[in-house]
């Protein structure tokens, strides 16, 4: 019984000094690098360059999957500038609207992943929806600097 | 007899009746006239799908659309609801610059936009700046580049815009500030950076490069953005497409000059794949107004975006 509290409060402390440790910017941009790697490799696919492999479009699509859903946790109020960071303020002045494009984002990743597209022909129609999302959010909420 | 007498009568006058008849119809139209007629209306409809590509070209949406009717249709990821609020120019979009804040107006057919504008009009305002009441335009409306527009295109796209649907919004007036809010000013500005400006060298020239001069330099209007403005918002031709901070909003604009700071790294290939797509050769993808107007210039045929990728690639390498 005191061993498991032990561990529990180990794996308690872990977990939020790990979160602590995490910079939410550097934290975004790695997501974002995952993402732009993922998308790379589906788009070779759907131009051609790579054959399609099913396999391959899952694992993307799962990569892609987990910043979508995950994304959201990374903006708290202390994090809009610092680390050349090109977050829109719009982020948190229209925080309905930034949480609805990911929610966007995450279902149609959702519905990619949950088609398991067996050739390429699927794979596009649920991929090109997929990358609709990048610009629509970047539009709105990501400003050059 | 007196019977017969009768209904030949009735005859003959049934007879005159039909003649009359054939003899009093209202003609129909000459067909050779009818022939000359279908190709003048091929002709027209091919003047204002020309004008659909220049408008495209143009980029007049990206400012001239109400954007929260944009973003409202696009929502509904139907590609004819998108294109119809894309091509509906009701106006008021803010631009803030240093000179204060500028809404663009309403440049639909109707009452309230340029229904009343003549094809005169129409090319005074591209190509000098000046309203149909002849008074200067600020140059947030971009005549700095449209200036150098084709009779022909300018035709095109007057008869194109005629066909779009009218949008009964009103204009916002402009903020700005004294002095800058007498328009006669303007004409010193112009003397200054619109009548004599300089020109961009070329490191080397062929049609297609001087396709994409036309395109970007006149229709486009990339520099409008991507060039860096000096302290009275003219254009610094030195420092083509060198990008850096906006003038208008916070934001900087990129280098899409072919230096390493730049689309160096780029090939024709990734341009032409960019505006295609919006996504950068790392697929990174486009963003803020960009994303507008790369929306735009993917409805242009893939010669024009190869044109206006060789011309980026022969102009002079700016360092930011």
């Amino acid at each position: 019984m005191f061993r498991k509290i032990l561990l529990a409060i180990t794996a308690l402390t872990f977990v939020s000094t790990l979160a602590l440790a995490e910079d939410p910017i550097a934290t975004r941009k790695s997501m974002m690098k995952s993402v732009g790697g993922a998308v790379k490799t589906g788009v070779g696919m759907m131009k051609g360059e790579m054959d399609y492999d099913a396999a391959k479009a899952e694992e993307l699509l799962k990569t892609i999957q987990e910043t979508a859903h995950n994304f959201g946790n990374y903006f708290p109020e202390d994090s809009k500038t610092g680390g050349k960071t090109t977050v829109a303020p719009a982020i948190w002045d229209d925080a309905e609207g930034f949480k609805a494009a990911l929610a966007k984002f995450a279902g149609d990743v959702d519905a990619a992943v949950d088609a398991k597209p067996a050739d390429l022909g699927a794979f596009k129609a649920s991929f090109g929806k997929v990358l609709s999302n990048c610009k629509a959010c970047h539009e709105k909420f990501r400003v050059k600097k | 007899m007196f019977r017969r007498a009768i209904l030949f009568l009735c005859l003959l006058g049934f007879i005159g009746g039909v003649i009359f008849w054939i003899l009093s119809a209202p003609r129909g139209l000459d067909k050779s006239l009818i022939a000359e007629l279908k190709q003048q209306g091929a002709i027209k409809s091919e003047i204002i799908a020309k004008g659909e590509q220049i408008f495209w070209a143009s980029g007049c949406s990206s400012c001239h659309v109400d954007k929260k009717v944009l973003q409202e249709a696009k929502t509904s990821e139907d590609e004819d609801v998108i294109k119809t609020a894309k091509l509906t120019l009701s106006g008021g979009e803010a631009f803030k610059t240093p000179f204060g804040t500028f809404y663009a107006p309403n440049i639909s057919p109707s009452e309230q936009g340029i229904a009343h504008y003549t094809l005169r009009d129409f090319a005074l305002a591209l190509t000098q700046g000046v309203s149909p009441k002849r008074q200067h335009f600020y140059p947030a409306f971009p005549y700095s580049s449209y200036k150098g527009m084709e009779a022909e295109d300018i035709t095109a796209l007057y008869y194109f815009m005629k066909t779009l649907p009218e949008s009964e919004t009103p204009n916002k007036p402009h903020q700005v500030a004294f002095p800058f809010d007498l328009r006669r000013g303007l004409g010193l500005w112009m003397q200054l950076n619109f009548y004599y400006t300089g020109e961009v060298e070329l490191v080397k020239t062929n049609p297609e490069i001087l396709r994409g001069k036309y395109l970007v330099e006149n229709l486009a209007h990339c520099g409008e953005c991507h060039t860096p403005r000096d302290a009275l918002g003219g254009l610094e031709y030195s420092r083509w497409m060198a990008g850096g901070k906006a003038f208008e909003g916070a934001e900087k604009v990129p280098n899409i000059s072919p230096s390493e700071t730049g689309i160096a790294g780029w090939s024709e290939e990734d341009i032409i794949t960019g505006l295609q797509t919006g996504f950068t050769p790392e697929f990174d993808s486009f963003g803020s107004s960009m994303v507008s107007v790369q929306e735009n210039m993917a409805r242009l045929p893939k010669e024009d975006l190869a044109a206006i990728a060789a011309y980026l690639k022969a102009i002079p390498p700016q360092e930011r």
